[in-house]
């Protein structure tokens, strides 16, 4: 196994610059998702319009896979309806569990594919799916609240 | 040093495979589980091949000796801890050892020395496992007692100033790790065991991190109560001991009831048998007992003295080693003085995780993350750490392909 199917460029492009990392004022729901087993935490805000996610902002501390990931996800699950995001999530999770016989579908996935190596990796799987979790998480949290 | 750790090193069949793609293994990660030499797992093998019965039940040969083998065992702890035979109780883990005292003072009544209620105090300290620490919280809770708990100072040593308002009549137990996993730190006992005993209080010592690495001798460190994991000390998994004083253990009510561990029993009642089967309810794992004996056999050949001087040796050129680089930061002490071999330490601004997988990659194995002592990496600040431990089967190479590990790791995280 080569290691830098793990790391790809965009990932620690992502963790090095990561997107929406700035909490906003305003949300429908905020979350706070943590891995108990290694300490990694984000607070993720999320707001809704309708059944689009309007907007997702995060805040963590956390491994390259764990900070990448959530970049990722915020960045291409904003403006998404409801069941595009249910439908995008799955497919990542189905990459995630796919112990590296998947490669993701990059019109699908976008920069998630990157992520693809995780999946060989069984200890670092959860890491890349905090930020999927969280966001999964604050949508049903939102869509309960109205 | 007095053994090779090469010759140690070809007793150990883990060390025969490799890493990786053909990476040689250098492990690290002892703190957590120690590797296991051929004899603790051919002993285990053989207790079911050759000797497999339930210990202390059966009028028949095979029931002799697994029970011969197995109270052997304990025989083998008492001696190695310095204790009395009837005072060393074999449990699943430390972990079970620590909870089964917790729970065995909550069960105290009224009118025994462990009866805990408000207005008692339980003392422990910030640097302690998850294991050492949970179990007294949830005792807290349920007896209304009061949690307090020496800090621990920015170079890693308890604040030991706090001791006279934390340790006062109202304390009933001082429960405290004699090494920590996390920092390295050996604690300092003398001070603390005779401050409790001041005041009526019991020490309830976590030895996961010592007895495996020096010579413990229970009754030259004063404490009441102590417990440590096999899997750490060369052992099977699925072991642990819980030594206490004898007269503790025959006040100390039971905490899992069941077979084996009665005087007289009728449909509405029960007594108790004498420690130590007042504390081993059920069929004990017995092949597991006897693998901890032939560990500590192993052990005692050697020499604790000589693996803890083989340690220091180690522990000081890694020390040395990692301190040289600007941008590591060692958390706990930075000198030898009290101070055993577990290093934790973070690099530049690499997360563990990441530094961890990079290490794995080169066939080095280290833990990452908060070590089950969150509390701790939260008060140091560092959310995460990388951490190195050594054994008796660690080289000089083992610490120099680390620190290689670290340089490449850095560049490759571009740092």
């Amino acid at each position: 196994m080569n290691l830098d199917n793990l790391y790809q460029e965009v990932i620690l492009d992502h963790y090095k610059n990561p997107l929406n990392k700035t909490l906003s004022k305003h949300f429908d729901v905020q979350v706070h998702h943590i891995n108990p087993s290694c300490g990694d935490e984000i607070t993720l805000n999320l707001t809704l319009d309708g059944q689009t996610i309007k907007e997702i902002t995060w805040d963590g501390v956390g491994c390259s896979i764990s900070q990448a990931s959530v970049s990722i996800a915020s960045d291409l699950l904003m403006g998404k309806s409801l069941s595009e995001v249910e439908s995008i999530s799955e497919q990542f999770v189905e990459l995630m569990q796919s112990k590296g016989k998947k490669t993701g579908d990059e019109a699908v996935l976008e920069d998630a594919v990157a992520l693809a190596g995780v999946s060989q990796y069984p200890a670092r799987i959860k890491c890349a799916l905090l930020g999927w979790m969280a966001i999964k998480d604050a949508t049903l949290q939102a869509v309960e609240k109205r | 040093m007095t053994f090779n750790p090469l010759t140690v090193r070809d007793d150990f069949p883990i060390f025969k495979r490799t890493i990786r793609d053909g990476k040689r293994l250098v492990y690290l990660d002892s703190g957590a589980t120690s590797q296991k030499p051929q004899v603790v797992i051919d002993s285990e093998l053989d207790f079911y091949r050759l000797s497999n019965a339930a210990v202390h039940r059966g009028a028949h040969q095979l029931a002799e000796e697994a029970t011969d083998l197995f109270e052997g065992a304990r025989g083998k702890v008492a001696e190695f801890l310095g204790a009395e035979t009837d005072e060393v109780i074999f449990t699943k883990g430390a972990t079970e050892s620590l909870n089964l005292i917790a729970y065995a003072m909550g069960n105290a009544p009224r009118g025994n020395r462990f009866h805990l209620s408000e207005g008692d105090r339980i003392v422990l300290t910030e640097m302690e496992h998850h294991a050492n620490l949970i179990p007294w919280q949830q005792l807290a809770a349920r007896t209304g007692a009061e949690l307090v708990w020496f800090n621990v100072t920015p170079d890693g040593r308890l604040d030991l100033s706090q001791i006279s308002e934390l340790i006062t009549p109202k304390s009933k137990v001082v429960a405290l790790t004699h090494q920590s996993n996390v920092l390295g730190t050996i604690n300092p006992l003398d001070e603390i065991v005779k401050a409790a005993h001041a005041v009526g209080a019991v020490v309830v010592l976590d030895a996961c991190q010592s007895v495996p690495h020096m010579k413990v001798d229970v009754k030259e460190l004063g404490v009441d109560f102590l417990a440590f994991s096999g899997h750490k000390a060369l052992g099977p998994t699925g072991v642990g001991i819980m030594w206490g004083k004898r007269e503790l253990l025959a006040e100390l009510p039971p905490f899992l009831t069941g077979g084996s561990m009665i005087a007289d029993v009728t449909m509405t009642t029960a007594s108790w048998a004498k420690a130590p089967a007042k504390f081993e309810a059920g069929v004990p794992n017995m092949a597991q007992a006897v693998g901890l004996g032939v560990a500590i056999d192993y052990l005692s050949v050697i020499g604790m003295n000589e693996i803890a001087a083989h340690e220091h040796e180690l522990t000081a050129d890694l020390l040395g080693k990692l301190l040289e680089n600007k941008e590591i930061r060692v958390v706990g002490p930075h000198t030898m003085d009290n101070r055993g071999g577990a290093l934790s330490f973070t690099v530049a601004d690499i997360h563990p995780h990441d530094l961890g997988q990079f290490l794995d990659s080169q066939g080095i194995a280290v833990r990452t993350g908060h070590h089950c002592a969150w509390p701790l990496t939260r008060s140091l600040g560092v959310p995460a750490t990388t951490r190195a431990s050594l054994y008796l089967y660690n080289t000089i190479e083992d610490n120099d392909a680390l620190i290689s590990g670290i340089h490449s790791a850095m560049k490759y995280f571009g740092k």
